[in-house]
């Protein structure tokens, strides 16, 4: 099964040029329906507004981080089956399994290619699809 | 400072530097500096908290982070905009992040604020613990940059 290229993605991170830089990385994969927003909360307003299909966040942001985004998402009734992939530095152990009890579908770590987020995406896609 | 602080950040530098900017820093010969002068024209650096204390700054000549930063958005940027003071963040974050995954397997558990970032000629950098740093400086076809870090252990570790 191919993942529709289409889906629409949330980016959501603080830093404009690593906003940049995933969109660039999602683009060699296909993906073009991007919109991103710049902390947590602006990524809800988002989610509240319009139709997205998955969401990428980074974890440390001020407003509202990446792991409270994900609780937020995984408790509003219409939101909480998006996919939601968390790309962050946070690489600590403590950091994965709060991810991981909040619901996250994944995880990446800083730094990584475009193969391994293409990689997790479809994984995530297949595994929902399955 | 304790030495085992060195690697981790030497090794971080390069993964990230090679992995989301295509570029292979060779690194040389640690010192120390005990004064607070900045050794490149622009600097990201982020407090470290937890079972380590201290501070880790990137210092980055002109011409070295304008290469890194074209790279990793795949467009030549040719001046210290916006872009390129938001990347410095960024990859000083990414640094720090990497560094402490690996001082995880040492022992330390350590957490990282939100990174800042200073440019200028001869800016200084000010650190947590107010220093003496040790610097790793390294260099690119495109020029040097500096890893310039003041860490210490916290409870005997």
């Amino acid at each position: 099964m191919s993942v529709d290229k289409n889906l629409k993605i949330l980016i959501v991170d603080d830093f404009a040029t690593m906003r940049k830089v995933i969109r660039n990385l999602l683009k060699q994969g296909g993906y073009e329906n991007i919109v991103e927003a710049e902390d947590g909360a602006a990524a809800l307003k988002i989610l509240k507004s319009q139709p997205v299909d998955f969401i990428i966040s980074d974890w440390n942001m001020p407003n509202m981080s990446g792991l409270e985004l994900l609780k937020a998402v995984r408790a509003d009734d219409e939101l909480k089956a998006l996919p939601f992939l968390m790309v962050t530095a946070e690489a600590l152990k403590d950091n994965v399994v709060a991810a991981v009890k909040a619901g996250v579908s994944n995880y990446i770590v800083k730094p990584f290619t475009a193969e391994v987020l293409n990689e997790k995406i479809e994984k995530i896609v297949k595994s929902l699809a399955a | 400072m304790d030495v085992r602080f060195i690697n981790p950040f030497l090794n971080g530098t390069v993964q990230v530097l090679k992995t989301m900017a295509f570029v292979e820093p060779k690194a040389g010969k640690p010192f120390l500096k005990k004064d607070s002068l900045a050794r490149g024209d622009i600097s990201g650096i982020i407090g470290l908290t937890g079972s380590a204390r201290g501070s880790l700054a990137l210092s980055f000549s002109e011409s070295c982070i304008l290469k890194i930063v074209s790279n990793m958005l795949g467009e030549e940027i040719k001046s210290l905009n916006g872009d390129i003071k938001d990347a410095v963040g960024e990859i000083t974050n990414m640094v720090s992040g990497a560094a402490r995954k690996e001082l995880e397997t040492l022992g330390f558990n350590i957490t990282a604020a939100i990174p800042t970032v200073v440019a200028g000629k001869d800016h200084s950098i000010s650190h947590v613990l107010g220093g003496p740093s040790i610097i790793i400086p390294f260099e690119t076809p495109q020029g040097p940059f500096v890893v310039d870090i003041c860490i210490g252990g916290v409870g005997g570790k």
